[in-house]
């Protein structure tokens, strides 16, 4: 009896894999047999480079988006990636272990906020924030990166406590040993031993900055131009998608569908790195 | 004879468990003082006693004291950074930096805030020269120090602990690691340190003890059984557990 319920639930499991597998792959290949053919069609420079978005009148130029969406990507990173390595050689060398066992999970958890709770906080607190007191309309690209930058901090600071924490003592302890101070030694052994990991984490968090769609709609004022300031209002490749997907027809169809080719292939770019600087390191021990 | 270090009536608790039971004893300057005793007697926990590295474990209690040159290290006042310039330590496994050989070595002066080129180049040669590695390795200096084979690692970081010019050197098992070439050749190295440096060393190796010390302490559970001259000890041990041990009976 065991061996037949074994196998049955063998079975099971395996079609529950597949079939999740298999959603994700028919999920990529709509996304590419939709937008790719469009590509071609109207011209992947024209389509890249040019600053008209107008589908009315047929002008598909995705540029001030893919400049909107570099910004506030970098803005994010300028903001989350120092305070969350900041953060994690905190939690790690200068805070208890007992206390970081408990405030890490926390971070964590961080991460499961839904997104629309963090462009509401943008919305209510954050944009009325920089409309008193930077000017312009306080959504804004500056508001974007700022929200963004908080949001991946669980990223970063979950994926560099672990490669801080699996530098090997040793060496902290022969630097310690040669009379540097905690700090000298973090700076100088402990983050560079962790470098590729704390890159990592950083590089996967930029995936997540690239592909954040809600909370950025609410917080960003999604005016189709390239930014001239932080302050003024960007739409982001995310939200153009989701802004317009819901009566678009025909070659607009078609011209979203194509966007997300452009940030499916950025993700994937950004994880893959991801990973190899992972694997290096793994190659490196 | 100079006392370089006195420890007087040493207790030291991991949380409820005294690994060090009121330890007293002398440390000669300029002379090699073995730590013997069998595996979990806490001869490493007394050695990092020395340049305060315990204070890096929490719930460490520590009481009474160590004086290193008539001062009490344990004081509110001490300086650790400072005290461990002048206290080093080799570990027991070899522990270079994931840098290269020549950061490894100029480590220590970089700590203390060295810059100059010229300086750090000539404690380099000066520090690989007196653990005698400099022939082997100085052709390539910028080479990463983990791709060593042991042994050198060993002696580099003992490089990188003569570049900081230290009084005292703390050796943890330094051997532990190395076949018996290789332990031979640090041997005949401490010999030769000697004449500048005091060197405490905690060892299995009884042979090795008797080789290379002058002084030994006997530790039993937390407790120095006997502390005396090596050849006294070793012959002649005063102590009916020491003799035991000594003998092979035990441990
Ligand atoms: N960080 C620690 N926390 C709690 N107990 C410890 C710790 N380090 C050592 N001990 C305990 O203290 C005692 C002495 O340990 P120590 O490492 O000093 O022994 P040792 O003589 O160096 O042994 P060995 O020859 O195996 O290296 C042991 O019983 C050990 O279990
Ligand atoms: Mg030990």
């Amino acid at each position: 009896m065991p061996v037949t319920s074994e196998k049955i639930m063998q079975r099971l499991l395996l079609a529950v894999a597949f079939s999740a597998l298999s959603a994700l792959l028919l999920i990529a290949v709509f996304i590419i047999s939709q937008g790719l053919p469009f590509i071609f069609r109207y011209g992947f420079r024209e389509f890249l480079f040019s600053s008209q978005w107008n589908p009315q009148a047929g002008k598909f130029g995705i540029f001030p988006m893919v400049v909107s969406t570099l910004w506030v990507t970098l803005g994010a990173m300028a903001i989350g990636a120092p305070l969350g390595v900041a953060g994690a050689v905190f939690l790690t060398e200068f805070v208890p272990r007992t206390v970081m066992r408990i405030i890490k999970p926390s971070i964590e958890l961080l991460a499961g906020i839904p997104s629309v709770v963090y462009g509401f906080i943008g919305v209510m607190v954050l944009a009325p924030l920089i409309r008193d007191h930077l000017g312009g309309p306080g959504l804004s690209l500056l508001a974007g990166s700022i929200i963004l930058g908080i949001m991946i901090l669980p990223t970063i600071i979950s994926i560099s406590i672990d490669s801080i924490m699996a530098v090997p003592k040793s060496y902290r302890e022969g630097s310690l040993a040669l009379g540097a101070t905690v700090w000298q030694t973090v700076r100088m052994v402990t983050l560079p031993a962790a470098r590729s990991g704390i890159a990592a984490s950083i590089i996967l968090a930029m995936g997540r900055a690239v592909g954040e769609t809600m909370a950025v709609i609410m917080v960003t004022g999604n005016s189709v131009k390239i930014p001239g300031s932080a302050l003024e209002p960007v739409r982001t490749l995310t939200a153009n998608i989701a802004l317009e997907m819901g009566y678009a027809t025909g070659m607009h169809r078609q011209a979203l569908f194509a966007t997300g080719v452009v940030l499916f292939v950025v993700i994937m770019i950004l994880n893959f790195s991801a990973s190899y600087v992972m694997r290096q390191r793994k190659a490196r021990r | 004879m100079d006392q370089k270090i006195e420890i007087k009536d040493l207790d030291l608790f991991y949380g409820s468990f005294q690994a060090l039971k009121a330890v007293s004893m002398p440390v000669y300057d300029r002379q090699i003082t073995a730590l013997i005793g069998p595996s979990g007697c806490g001869k490493s926990t007394l050695l990092r006693c020395l340049n305060r590295m315990n204070d890096l474990i929490s719930e460490v209690r520590i009481t009474g004291r160590a004086l290193l040159d008539g001062v009490n290290i344990y004081d509110r006042s001490t300086d650790v950074e400072g005290l461990r310039k002048r206290v080093g330590m080799v570990f027991q496994r070899p522990n270079p930096f994931p840098l290269p050989i020549y950061e490894n070595v100029v480590y220590g002066l970089r700590v203390a805030g060295e810059n100059d080129k010229k300086t750090l180049d000539q404690t380099a040669e000066k520090s690989l020269k007196a653990a005698w590695l400099w022939d082997q390795l100085k052709d390539k200096l910028h080479q990463p120090a983990i791709s060593l084979p042991l042994d050198q690692q060993q002696r580099l970081c003992l490089a990188r602990l003569l570049a900081v010019e230290p009084e005292v050197i703390l050796m943890d098992e330094p051997c532990s690691s190395l076949d018996p070439i290789a332990t031979a050749k640090v041997e005949e190295l401490m010999l030769e340190l000697k004449k500048d440096y005091t060197i405490v060393i905690v060892t299995h190796n009884m042979q090795q003890a008797a080789r290379v010390s002058d002084f030994s302490g006997y530790m039993l559970l937390g407790e120095m059984i006997e502390f005396g001259e090596t050849k006294t000890l070793f012959t002649n041990p005063s102590q009916k557990l020491t003799e035991d041990y000594i003998t092979g009976r035990f441990g």
